[in-house]
């Protein structure tokens, strides 16, 4: 099933204002109604070898994975549909190829990324993430985050030892406690919601929500939500006129119409005659 | 990072990035810069670069190294120094922060800290990259109990040649906004001319939505106005803007959706 009709994708990266190399990387395959966000990190240049590998190696399997195994398929051992299986298993690939490239080169040791990937299939959206790269939501003018940090702030924050509002001001804001290729293996954090109509999902990189207030971004969304390539650019605006101390990488997915996985007897005689 | 850039005659050739830790100059091909003139001699001059510093050496050239006039043997390159090679003109232009502003920028950068089981696994395969110990011993402590203000741990930063910088004793201070006056639009016609608007928020959208809408941006360079969405495109003062924004100036006048409007700044 081709998705490109009912998701509208624009997406947008920036080194910022102080870096000079991005080590983020997008990537997106709207057909199959996926995009993929990864922040690298790691010396010299290795952050951009692993964010790259990282979405590369996401994108290019699942869109082979998906020429045979549908996402709505059920999976026969454990009853529930594969979407789940299927990301969780190329996520645990993209690990392995950075994690065994960072150990058998010099100059690659040590790197990793962030990630997160969202898999948009009957009428729903899987998200999988590591690291504090984020995924907001807009519905019906509601603004939220969607993905918890796997950072040692937000452990704090769960734990109760400091408040949202000490956050912002801490210090540690880039410590994070789980991400891609840095173990031989990993456990993505992978999560279902169902979609509407009108949805508007954001994924970012840190150097987005470092620099800019929630409440703008999701005032960017709700304003300009009309021309998503423009509102995606002024996101990326608003990081690097805040400062822009970090590359900054936005991707927005509109749902423009419904798209139902086909479903029973009449979808697979349909299925048949395709 | 520091750079050089080289002209001849004023003329800008290239920028070249500091990125190695030496960066060769002279006429034969294989330095890391090679200026082919015959003034400059085979292996001339040498730029050690150590952290944020960078030495400028001659290597006992036939014409000698002068920087800023003076000829030179070895000298502690400082930012807008220019280095003369016969014609040409090497200008070095240091970080372009602060030392305070790298180190903050150094510690923003995105790390890992590991959970202990997974240490123990690495730590075979990569006996030199942790430095030190006790990764897992302060995460656990911080997750324990420990208040903010706490030693930050250590973290399993492997890329670094450098432990992690201790975190700065004061939070990161917000970006200072420079004072920016505020702008306005008062509209000319329509039902509601003479109405004003104050343009305090980051965005202010205008227009009809499905008709014709624009956007107006308040940006530390001041106040910009953007095409959103509609078959026409906002006229400011006769003109119809590009796709790209485009910078407002006190007494512009702007059209929109059959509306006139006038944006001004106040003081």
């Amino acid at each position: 099933m081709d998705l490109s009709q009912s998701l509208e994708i624009a997406s947008c990266t920036d080194p910022g204002m102080v870096r000079s190399h991005n080590e983020d990387s997008i990537a997106a395959d709207p057909a199959n109604g996926l995009v993929v966000l990864a922040d690298g990190m790691g010396g010299y240049n290795a952050g951009e070898v692993a964010s790259g590998m990282a979405t590369t190696v996401i994108i290019s399997e699942m869109r082979q994975i998906l020429q045979s195994a549908k996402p709505y398929d059920i999976d026969s051992r454990t009853n529930q549909q594969l979407a789940a299986r299927l990301v969780r298993e190329q996520v645990l690939k993209a690990n392995s190829s950075i994690y065994h490239a960072a150990q058998s080169q010099p100059q690659y040791a040590g790197m990793g990324t962030t990630l997160v990937v969202c898999l948009f299939y009957d009428n729903r959206v899987l998200v999988a993430h590591l690291g504090d790269s984020r995924v907001y939501m807009l519905r019906e003018g509601r603004f939220s985050q969607v993905t918890r940090d796997h950072s040692l702030l937000q452990e704090q924050i769960d734990s109760g030892i400091i408040t949202p509002e000490q956050a912002k001001k801490a210090q540690h804001k880039n410590l994070v406690t789980k991400a891609l290729g840095i173990d031989p293996t990993v456990e993505p954090e992978i999560r279902e919601y169902s979609t509407k109509t009108g949805d508007i999902y954001l994924l970012c990189s840190d150097g987005l929500c470092d620099m800019v207030d929630d409440e703008d971004i999701g005032m960017t969304m709700q304003t300009l939500g009309g021309n998503l390539k423009l509102a995606a650019q002024q996101l990326v605006q608003m990081a690097n006129d805040h400062g822009g101390r970090d590359n900054v990488s936005v991707i927005l997915v509109r749902v423009l119409r419904e798209y139902p996985g086909p479903r029973g007897v009449i979808a697979k005689v349909f299925g048949w005659l395709k | 990072m520091a750079k050089l850039i080289l002209s001849m005659d004023g003329l800008v050739l290239k920028e070249i990035p500091l990125t190695r830790e030496r960066t060769s100059i002279g006429r034969k091909p294989h330095n890391d810069i090679q200026i082919d003139n015959l003034a400059v001699s085979g292996e001339h001059a040498v730029i050690v670069t150590i952290l944020n510093d960078s030495f400028l050496e001659d290597l006992g050239s036939t014409n000698g190294t002068v920087v800023n006039g003076n000829p030179i043997k070895k000298h502690f390159l400082q930012n807008n120094d220019v280095i003369e090679l016969g014609k040409y003109k090497l200008k070095f232009v240091g970080e372009a922060a602060p030392a305070a502003a790298a180190d903050k920028a150094d510690f923003e950068k995105t790390m890992v800290l590991r959970p202990a089981a997974a240490r123990a696994a690495a730590e075979v395969k990569a006996p030199a990259a942790n430095p030190g110990g006790g990764v897992a011993a302060a995460a656990v402590a911080l997750r324990a109990a420990a208040p903010v203000s706490a030693p930050a741990p250590q973290p399993a930063e492997k890329d670094a040649v450098k432990p992690a910088p201790p975190p700065p004793a004061a939070a990161p201070a917000a970006p200072a906004r420079p004072a920016q006056p505020l702008g306005a639009i008062q509209l000319l016609s329509g039902a509601n001319a003479g109405r004003e608007l104050e343009l305090t928020k980051p965005l202010t959208t205008l227009g009809k939505p499905s008709v014709q809408v624009a956007v107006l941006t308040r940006r530390p360079q001041g106040y910009f106005i953007t095409h959103v969405e509609g078959a026409n495109r906002p006229i400011v003062n006769g003109q119809a803007i590009g796709a790209a924004p485009h910078a407002l100036k006190d007494h512009d006048v702007i059209e929109l959706a059959g509306v006139k409007m006038e944006f001004f700044l106040k003081v």
